[in-house]
C-alpha cells in the first residue's frame, strides 16, 4: 500500500516535472529523479530488498538482550509475550474444561439412566431376594462412574445395553451372564480409565512440554521484525538505539553505507563529521539528561550523505530502577518536505510583503491623488478666484480715483482694502501650493540689492499710516549687482517690512543687508577679515585721492540720527565708508577690489536682517511662527488681521532659493527676521561697463539725478515726516510721462471698440525717438494734411487711406532717410508719383535733418556719422506691426535698417542702394518675396533689370543710370533671408529655390534673427 | 493700492495671460525690445496691432458679406491678420487664422463666417486683457513703481 502510493505520487511528481520543469528549481528535479531511479529496482527485487533490510539491521545481540532482559521497555515486552501466551494457555484450559463439564454431564445423565435400571433390578431382586453383591459392584462402579470421565462411554454403554438381552430372563445363567457381562463392562470401564487417565497425563505432559514461551516468542518478534522489515524497507527512516554514551548499540537504516563496525560502539561524532552532526548529539544528549521524549529537526551537512534534514525523535530508555540506559532514536529524512515548507513560507512570505507593499502604495496613491486633487483643486479656485477680484479690486481703484463723496469714498476705500485682504490670501495660497508642488520656478536675474531694498521701504512708506521711520541699510561689501529671483526675494521684503510695519506702532522699521561667509562658520572669520583689511586699504586710497565727487546720502547728519547702529561687525566698515564719501564710480571700483579676491568663488551669501521695535513675539509662539495659518495668538489674528501665510511663505521662498530663515524677538522690544541666501555674483562687473549700465536702466525708471543713491548708497532712510519730499525725488521719470488725465482717458475709452484713439496709451510726446509714437505720427501727419503742406502728398504712398497708418508710413519712410546714401541725388528721378515721392522724401529730409539732430543727443550724431559703417539692412515687409516689431529688434541689435513694403519697393530700393542683407516677406501684395528675389538675383548676374521690366515692371522705376550702378556692385551678391510664415505655401525648399539664403520663420524673435545675421553679416 | 500690490498683481495678471494663452512668448520678446530709448514699445506695437487688426477685421466681414465672396482676398486679409498677431503674440487670435485659411481654402462662406465672428472673439478678449495690462501697468507707473518683468 504504502509502496503504491508512493508510487503513485512518484509518477505524479514525474509528471509534473516533466510538464513544469521550468517551474521548479534545479534541486527539485533531481529529487524526482531520485525517486525515480529508485522506484523500478523495488518492485523486481522484493527479496533482494528484504535480504538487504536484513542486512541494515546491525545487531548488537547480546546488547539486545540484555536490552530486553534489563531495560524497563524489553520486559515489558517479554511481559505482554508471557501476558499473551498465558492467556491463550488459560483459553486451551478453559475450553478443556468446558469439554470436561459436558462429558460429565453426560455421565451423570447416563448415570441417571443406570439408576433408573438398578431400580427396576431392585425391584425385581426384592421379589426375589437376589444377590447384594453385584449391587454393591454396581454401587461401586456407579461411584466410581460419577467420578470418571469417560466421553465415549454412553456409547458402549447403549451397546452393552443392548447386549444384556442374549440370555434366557431371570434364569442363573442369565445372571451368571449379567454378572459377568458387568464385570467385563467394569473392565473396560477400568480400561477407560486407565486410558483417560493416560491421556489426562499425556496432556499434562504436553501442557508441560507447550509451556516454554520461547519458541513462540522468538517467532512471534520474527514475525514482527520481518513486518518492521515490510514496512520500513521503503521508508527514508533510520531507527537506532544508543547507549548513555550515546554509542550505537542497533542502528536500522535503508541506506547503509557503512558497515556494522562503522556504527556499532560508536558516537554519531565519530562516525560523522559536518553540521548538524554536533547538534543532534548534543539534542540526544539533552534528551537523556532531561529523559523526557522530544522531537526535533536537524540539517546535517555530512560528507556521508551531503546535505539533507531529518525529523529525529529521540526517546529516552530507561532501566526497571529507572536509570536512562540509553536512547531510542529514529530520524526521517524530510529534506523535500523541508524545503518545499521553506519554499512555501518564503512565498507566503513574499506574498505577505507584496500585499502589504500593495496595500501601502493604494493608500499612498490614494493619499497623493486625493492631496494632489486637493491641491489642484485649491489652486484653481484660488486662481478662478483671482481673475475676478483682481478685476474686482482694479475697477474699484479706479472707481476710487472719480469724484465720489466722503460716504462714497469710505465704502470704496473698505471695498478695496477687503478686495486687497482676499486678494492677498489667494496669492499666499497660490504661491504656497506652489512651492510645495515644487512648481514654483526661480528666476536668475541680475538685480542691485540696494535698488530692492530702497523700492521695498519706498512702497512701504507710501502707504505707510503711522509715525515709523524705515530705514534700509546695505553693507559696502554687498555687490552692486547679483544674480538671484529678485521677484521672491522682494516678495520677502515686503513680507517681512509689511509685518514689521504692522507690528510696529512706534520707533523704526528696517532692513540691514550684509555679506557673509556663506554657512561655512570657519571660512568666515579669515575672509572676512582679509576682506575687511582690503577695504580700509582701498578706501584710504580713495579718501585721498577723491574725497568728494557726487552728492552722497551718506550725510554726518544722516547718520547721526541713529539710523547706522549696527550692532554688528559689518558697522565698522560701515561708518567707515560713510565717511569716506566716495563717488558713485568709486564705489563700483571699491567693490570690484573686494570682489577681486573671491572672484573665482562667484557665490555670495548675503543676509538680510528685517527689524522692528514691535510689540515683539513672546518666545512660546516662536517655535509656530514659521508653520502655516499660525499666528502668534487668536487675538493677534483679530487686532492686526493677516493670514498666518505671510511668513511661512517667506520661509519656504528662503529655503526654495537655498538659503533659511530665522527669527530673533524681545517682546515688546521687537523682533529681527533673518534671512540668508546665496546669490551668485555675475562676473562681467567691470566698472565702466557698468555705469552704462546704470544710466540705461535707472533711466528706465528714474530720473538721473537719483541714480547714485540707488546704486550704491549703503543707507536709505524715510523719516515719516520728510516722506513727500524725499519722494518727489525719488520719484520715477516715467511716472511724470504719465499723465494721469492719459490714464483716465484711457479708460473712458476703452469700452468704445474699434475706435481709432482707442489704442492710444498716454505717450511722452517730449521723448525724442527715433522710432516715434503711433501717435505722434498721426499728429505730425494731421498737422501736415491740415497745414495742406506740400508734403502731404507723403499720404499716398500708400493705398491706406487711415491717416495714421500715413503718419507710419511716414515715420518708416523717415527711416530710409536717415541713411547717408539716400541723400546723394537721384536727379534721373521721371515725373511719375514714384519719383516724385523719391523728391519728396529727399525735401522733408533735407528739413527734418536740423530738427532732429536739434532733438537728438550729441551721441545719437555720432550714431548716425557712424551708420556708413554698418552694414545696410533692407526689410521687405507689409505687415506694419511686424515691421515696427522687426526694426526694433535691429536696432537692439545694433542695426539700422530700411523699410519698404513690397517686392517692387524692394527693388526700387536696392536699384539705388547697395544692401549688405535683405530680409524679405515671402508673403506679399504687389509682388511677392520670391518673385523679388528672382528678379534681384536675375540683376545681380545680368547686370540689368530686364527679368524685371518682363515681369511687367513699369519701366520708369528703373532709371537709366541702373546700369552705371550695376557695372560696380552687380559682381556681389545680396543675402536675402526670408521671412515665412511656415505655412506650406512659404517652404523652406521653394525659398531656397528662388534664390533666397535662408530663412526665419515668424514670428520672428531676437534670437533667430540674431543667429541670422551673424551668419551673413561680418 | 500699494505699489507692491499693483506689481504683483501685474505679475499675475501677465502670467495668466501666458497661462491662458492669450499671449505666448512672442510678447515676452517685445517686452524684452522695450528699453529706455523706446520706453513705450509695447504699448505702440500692441496699439498698431489694434488698429491693423480692426481694419482687417472690417475688411473680412465686408468682404465675406459679398454676395460673390472673393475668397483670396479673404485669405490674404486672415494671413495679414495671422502676421500681426503672431507678430504680438496674441496666440489665440494666430491660432484662429489657420483653420480660418482653410476654410477659404475650401470656400465655404458659412465656415468662413464662423471663423470670422470666433476671430473677432478672440481678439476682442485679447483687446481688453491687454488692455487691462497696460493700465495697471500705468498704475504702477503713477504710484512710482517699476514695472516688474515676467520671465
Amino acid at each position: 500500500m504504502v509502496c503504491e502510493m508512493e508510487s503513485d505520487q512518484t509518477e505524479y511528481m514525474e509528471m509534473e516535472v516533466e510538464v513544469l520543469s521550468s517551474m521548479w528549481p534545479e534541486d527539485m528535479n533531481e529529487n524526482g529523479k531520485q525517486f525515480n531511479i529508485d522506484w523500478p529496482g523495488e518492485d523486481q527485487d522484493m527479496l533482494e530488498e528484504v535480504n538487504i533490510n536484513e542486512d541494515s539491521t546491525i545487531v548488537d545481540f547480546k546488547r539486545l538482550v540484555e536490552l530486553t532482559n534489563y531495560s524497563e521497555k524489553g520486559s515489558s515486552q517479554l511481559t505482554y509475550l508471557v501476558k499473551n501466551w498465558e492467556y491463550k494457555q488459560e483459553n486451551a484450559v478453559r475450553l478443556l474444561r468446558e469439554e470436561l463439564d459436558y462429558l460429565s454431564k453426560q455421565q451423570q445423565e447416563s448415570e441417571l439412566k443406570k439408576l433408573e435400571i438398578l431400580e427396576k433390578y431392585q425391584f425385581e431382586e426384592e421379589r426375589y431376594g437376589g444377590d447384594k453383591r453385584p449391587i454393591s459392584i454396581l454401587d461401586e462402579e456407579l461411584k466410581r462412574y460419577i467420578f470418571q470421565e469417560a466421553p465415549r462411554k454412553r456409547n458402549d454403554v447403549k451397546i452393552q445395553d443392548k447386549l444384556e438381552i442374549d440370555a434366557e430372563y431371570d434364569s442363573i445363567k442369565y445372571w451368571k451372564q449379567r454378572a459377568t457381562h458387568l464385570e467385563k463392562m467394569l473392565e473396560t470401564s477400568a480400561q477407560r480409565e486407565q486410558i483417560l487417565t493416560e491421556k489426562l497425563q499425556e496432556s499434562i505432559e504436553n501442557l508441560e512440554r507447550q509451556s516454554s514461551p520461547v519458541e513462540e516468542l522468538s517467532q512471534i518478534l520474527k514475525r514482527a521484525d520481518n513486518f518492521l522489515h515490510f514496512v520500513l524497507q521503503n521508508a527514508p527512516v533510520v531507527i537506532g538505539h544508543q547507549d548513555n554514551e550515546l554509542r550505537y548499540r542497533f542502528i536500522y537504516n535503508h541506506f547503509p553505507s557503512l558497515r556494522e563496525e562503522d556504527i556499532i560502539g560508536k558516537t554519531d561524532v565519530e562516525i560523522f563529521t559536518g553540521a548538524g552532526v554536533k547538534e543532534s548529539q548534543d539534542f540526544k544528549r539533552e534528551v537523556l539528561e532531561r529523559g523526557i521524549p522530544a522531537k526535533r529537526e536537524i540539517t546535517f551537512d555530512t560528507g556521508l550523505f551531503g546535505s539533507k534534514t531529518f525529523l529525529i525523535y529521540v526517546e529516552p530508555v530507561f532501566s526497571k530502577a529507572g536509570e536512562t540506559l540509553g536512547v531510542n532514536y529514529m530520524g526521517m529524512e524530510i529534506t523535500d518536505q523541508v524545503r518545499k515548507r521553506e519554499k512555501m513560507a518564503k512565498l507566503r512570505e513574499e506574498i505577505a510583503v507584496q500585499k502589504a507593499k500593495e496595500t501601502e502604495l493604494n493608500k499612498t496613491i490614494h493619499i497623493t491623488e486625493e492631496t494632489m486633487r486637493a491641491k489642484q483643486m485649491l489652486a484653481t479656485m484660488s486662481h478662478e478666484i483671482r481673475s475676478p477680484l483682481s478685476g474686482v479690486v482694479s475697477m474699484t481703484e479706479i472707481l476710487s480715483t472719480t469724484k465720489l463723496d466722503r460716504e462714497q469714498h469710505q465704502l470704496v476705500n473698505v471695498m478695496l482694502s477687503s478686495g486687497d485682504l482676499v486678494l492677498q490670501l489667494i496669492n499666499d495660497i497660490l504661491d504656497l501650493s506652489k512651492v510645495e508642488s515644487g512648481v514654483m520656478k526661480l528666476e536668475a536675474t541680475k538685480f542691485r540689492p540696494r535698488e530692492v531694498v530702497k523700492h521695498v521701504l519706498q512702497t512701504a512708506a507710501a502707504s505707510l499710516q503711522k509715525i515709523l521711520t524705515l530705514e534700509g541699510h546695505i553693507a559696502e561689501d554687498v555687490p552692486v549687482e547679483v544674480v538671484g529671483d529678485v521677484l521672491r526675494i522682494r516678495q520677502i521684503l515686503t513680507n517681512l517690512i509689511s509685518n514689521a510695519i504692522k507690528f510696529t506702532h512706534e520707533g523704526k522699521v528696517g532692513i540691514k543687508l550684509y555679506v557673509v561667509p556663506g554657512p561655512c562658520p570657519d571660512v568666515k572669520q579669515g575672509s572676512y577679515k582679509r576682506m575687511a583689511s582690503d577695504h580700509s586699504k582701498v578706501l584710504a586710497k580713495i579718501c585721498k585721492e577723491d574725497k568728494c565727487t557726487s552728492p552722497s546720502h551718506n550725510s554726518l547728519d544722516r547718520r547721526g540720527s541713529g539710523g547706522c547702529k549696527d550692532a554688528d561687525g559689518e558697522n565698522e566698515r560701515l561708518m567707515q565708508n560713510g565717511e569716506g564719501n566716495y563717488s558713485e564710480q568709486n564705489g563700483a571700483s571699491i567693490e570690484d577690489e573686494v570682489d577681486d579676491p573671491n572672484q573665482q568663488e562667484t557665490t555670495v551669501w548675503i543676509r538680510c536682517d528685517v527689524y522692528d521695535t514691535g510689540i515683539g513675539i513672546p518666545e512660546n509662539a516662536i517655535p509656530t511662527l514659521f508653520k502655516k495659518y499660525m499666528q502668534v495668538g487668536a487675538d493677534t489674528a483679530r487686532k492686526y488681521g493677516g493670514t498666518g501665510l505671510g511668513l511661512a511663505i517667506c520661509k519656504q521662498l528662503a529655503e526654495l532659493m537655498g538659503g533659511h530663515m530665522t527669527v530673533s524677538s524681545k517682546e515688546h522690544h521687537g523682533s529681527t527676521f533673518t534671512f540668508i541666501l546665496p546669490y551668485k555674483v555675475s562676473p562681467v562687473c567691470d566698472s565702466s561697463d557698468d555705469n552704462e549700465e546704470l544710466t540705461e536702466m535707472d533711466n528706465h525708471d528714474t530720473s538721473s539725478e537719483g541714480n547714485d543713491d540707488d546704486i550704491n548708497s549703503g543707507f536709505f532712510q524715510f523719516q515719516p515726516r520728510t516722506l513727500g519730499s524725499l519722494f518727489s525725488s525719488h520719484s520715477s521719470g516715467r511716472a511724470t510721462k504719465f499723465s494721469p488725465n492719459g490714464f483716465g482717458y484711457n479708460t473712458l475709452n476703452k469700452t468704445n471698440g474699434f475706435q481709432v484713439n482707442s489704442h492710444s496709451f498716454p505717450l511722452d510726446s517730449n521723448t525724442s525717438k527715433e522710432t516715434g509714437s503711433v501717435e505722434d505720427a498721426c499728429s505730425v501727419a494731421d498737422a501736415v494734411e491740415t497745414c495742406s503742406d506740400p508734403e502731404s502728398s507723403f499720404k499716398h504712398t500708400r493705398n491706406s487711406g487711415n491717416p495714421s497708418t500715413s503718419g507710419r508710413e511716414q515715420k518708416i519712410n523717415g527711416v530710409l532717410d536717415h541713411t547717408p546714401c539716400l541723400s546723394s541725388p537721384n536727379s534721373e528721378t521721371t515725373n511719375s508719383d514714384q519719383g516724385e515721392i523719391t523728391e519728396k522724401i529727399e525735401k522733408s529730409q533735407i528739413q527734418e535733418q536740423p530738427d532732429r539732430s536739434s532733438e537728438c543727443s550729441s551721441s545719437k550724431d555720432a550714431q548716425i556719422s557712424k551708420t556708413s559703417l554698418k552694414p545696410k539692412i533692407l526689410l521687405v515687409e507689409d505687415n506694419k506691426i511686424l515691421v515696427m516689431v522687426t526694426r526694433s529688434m535691429m536696432k537692439q541689435l545694433g542695426h539700422d535698417i530700411d523699410i519698404v513694403n513690397n517686392g517692387v519697393e524692394a527693388l526700387r530700393a536696392v536699384q539705388r542702394h547697395r544692401y549688405d542683407l535683405i530680409l524679405m516677406d515671402v508673403c506679399m501684395p504687389v509682388m511677392d518675396g520670391l518673385q523679388t528675389t528672382r528678379l534681384i538675383r536675375s540683376y545681380e548676374e545680368s547686370g540689368n533689370w530686364d527679368a524685371a521690366k518682363d515681369a511687367g515692371i513699369d519701366e520708369e522705376v528703373f532709371p537709366s543710370n541702373s546700369l552705371q550702378r550695376s557695372d560696380e556692385s552687380s559682381t556681389k551678391r545680396i543675402p536675402i533671408i526670408a521671412m515665412t510664415a511656415n505655412a506650406i505655401s512659404e517652404s523652406a525648399e521653394e525659398c531656397y529655390a528662388n534664390g533666397m539664403d535662408s530663412f526665419v520663420s515668424k514670428p520672428v524673435t531676437l534670437q533667430k534673427l540674431k543667429e541670422s545675421l551673424q551668419q551673413y553679416l561680418p | 493700492m500699494e505699489v507692491g500690490q499693483l506689481q504683483r498683481s501685474f505679475v499675475e495678471y501677465m502670467a495668466s495671460l501666458f497661462r491662458e494663452g492669450f499671449l505666448d512668448a512672442q510678447f515676452s520678446q517685445l517686452q524684452q525690445l522695450q528699453d529706455d530709448s523706446n520706453p513705450d514699445f509695447v504699448v505702440e506695437v500692441v496699439s498698431l496691432f489694434f488698429e491693423d487688426s480692426e481694419r482687417l477685421l472690417n475688411d473680412l466681414t465686408m468682404a465675406l458679406d459679398q454676395p460673390n465672396v472673393d475668397f483670396k482676398q479673404v485669405d490674404a486679409h486672415v494671413h495679414q491678420l495671422k502676421g500681426s498677431s503672431s507678430s504680438v503674440g496674441a496666440q489665440r487670435v494666430k491660432n484662429c487664422c489657420a483653420p480660418f485659411r482653410n476654410c477659404c481654402e475650401e470656400q465655404n462662406t458659412e465656415t468662413c463666417l464662423r471663423c470670422l465672428q470666433q476671430i473677432k472673439q478672440e481678439y476682442l478678449l485679447v483687446k481688453n486683457k491687454l488692455q487691462t495690462l497696460f493700465e495697471l501697468e500705468q498704475q504702477i507707473v503713477a504710484a512710482g513703481g517699476a514695472i516688474p518683468m515676467l520671465q
